[in-house]
């Protein structure tokens, strides 16, 4: 029971230690995005660098995944207190409507067209050269 | 016995109450969409925040004042926009072999979505700030608000817009695909994950894992490749 306990106790404190590395890549991503004046978003950057630790790492240990599905599983939940801003820009829907709901229609279907298209065709091109004895 | 009036003014400056509001309503909203087995247009985070809006609204409260509770979630879209690198990396590995192909038509697609919203809602008139909110509404929700933020948009339009994006690509995806006689799974997925990330994600989740796999990764890659291109065509558009 003592060990089964101890175990469980240690899995925790694993588990604090890769939010803590996540909330470090967010914090390093923001602080190299205002340093730089890059456009990109900061969490993105940290995104990109916790990307490029996996590769390095080459393996994704298994509390990181535990953290990441905690947050990724409920990811529609974090969106609702922006979402419900929107009543802040009832002035903007009243004149903008048109053009938003036309704009939504027409980009998400060009866009859906256009992706489906250029994969199909690049996927049928021939294969560039392979290296010999590769079958 | 204190009043009734005293109770609720006390409630409502603690942050407790449209934490949990917040909270509740998104599992209303869950419960709703899983009962009508997973209709995209009765997505749960469209459903809460019309509950919210309606509360809020009808109990005369500014959404300052909800924001004070609700800010508790709504920081955590920075790290689980971290967080996607795990979900990233484990595609990557997946589908090494196709890079290329992959590359080529998510950015092709990328460049499609911001183009084509942008000029339409030019051509039809729309404002400066709807057409900066507009631009990123294919990219998963974080990072399309952190992207809006920085051009100097409205962040909270840019988040309603994109789960509306997610909705009718998950509506029409299949339909477009199937008269354009897109048979291959890769290409299918690709499509929906470019289009409408992670609404159109679970949607080709629904079809198979493949599908899913290649929506997946696409939402993924049209992040990265909006929060670059999107800055930089802006900043040309505005200079010319």
């Amino acid at each position: 029971m003592r060990r089964l306990h101890f175990i469980d106790v240690e899995d925790r404190v694993f588990m604090l230690g890769y939010l803590t590395l996540i909330f470090c890549c967010q914090l390093i991503g923001e602080l190299l995005a205002t340093a730089t004046g890059l456009p990109v978003p900061g969490p993105v950057c940290g995104m990109l660098l916790l990307l490029a630790g996996l590769m390095v790492h080459g393996s994704i240990p298994a509390d990181l995944a535990g953290v990441s599905s905690g947050l990724l599983d409920n990811l529609s939940l974090l969106f609702i207190p922006a979402g419900v801003g929107v009543m802040l820009h009832a002035n903007l829907l009243a004149r903008d409507w048109l053009p938003l709901s036309v704009a939504l229609i027409v980009s998400t279907g060009l866009t859906i067209a256009v992706t489906a298209m250029t994969m199909t065709w690049l996927s049928r091109a021939p294969e560039p050269e392979r290296p010999a004895g590769d079958e | 016995m204190r009043d009734l009036r005293d109770i609720w003014s006390n409630l409502s400056a603690s942050p407790l109450l449209h934490l949990t509001l917040t909270l509740v309503a998104y599992q209303i909203g869950l419960a709703i969409y899983r009962r009508a087995k997973l209709n995209p247009l009765l997505n749960p985070v469209l459903l809460s925040v019309i509950m919210i809006v309606t509360v809020l609204v009808v109990t005369g409260t500014r959404y300052q004042a909800y924001f004070e509770g609700a800010q508790f979630v709504h920081f955590f879209l920075g790290p689980a926009t971290v967080a996607l690198a795990i979900p990233l990396y484990r595609q990557f590995e997946n589908v090494r072999r196709s890079a290329v192909a992959i590359l080529a038509s998510n950015l092709a697609g990328s460049l499609t979505a911001m183009i084509s919203a942008v000029a339409v809602g030019w051509l039809l008139g729309g404002s400066r700030d709807a057409l900066i909110s507009l631009a990123p509404k294919s990219v998963t929700a974080p990072v399309a608000m952190g992207i809006t933020e920085r051009l100097g948009g409205l962040p909270s339009l840019t988040a309603v817009l994109v789960i509306l994006t997610g909705i009718l690509g998950a509506m029409m995806g299949t339909h477009i695909l199937n008269a354009l006689r897109i048979k291959d799974w890769n290409s299918r997925g690709l499509a929906m994950g470019t289009a409408s990330h992670g609404i159109g994600t679970a949607r080709a989740l629904q079809v198979n894992e493949a599908t899913g796999a290649f929506s997946g990764l696409a939402m993924g890659l049209n992040a990265l490749a909006t929060s670059i291109l999107l800055p930089l065509l802006w900043a040309w558009l505005v200079a010319k």
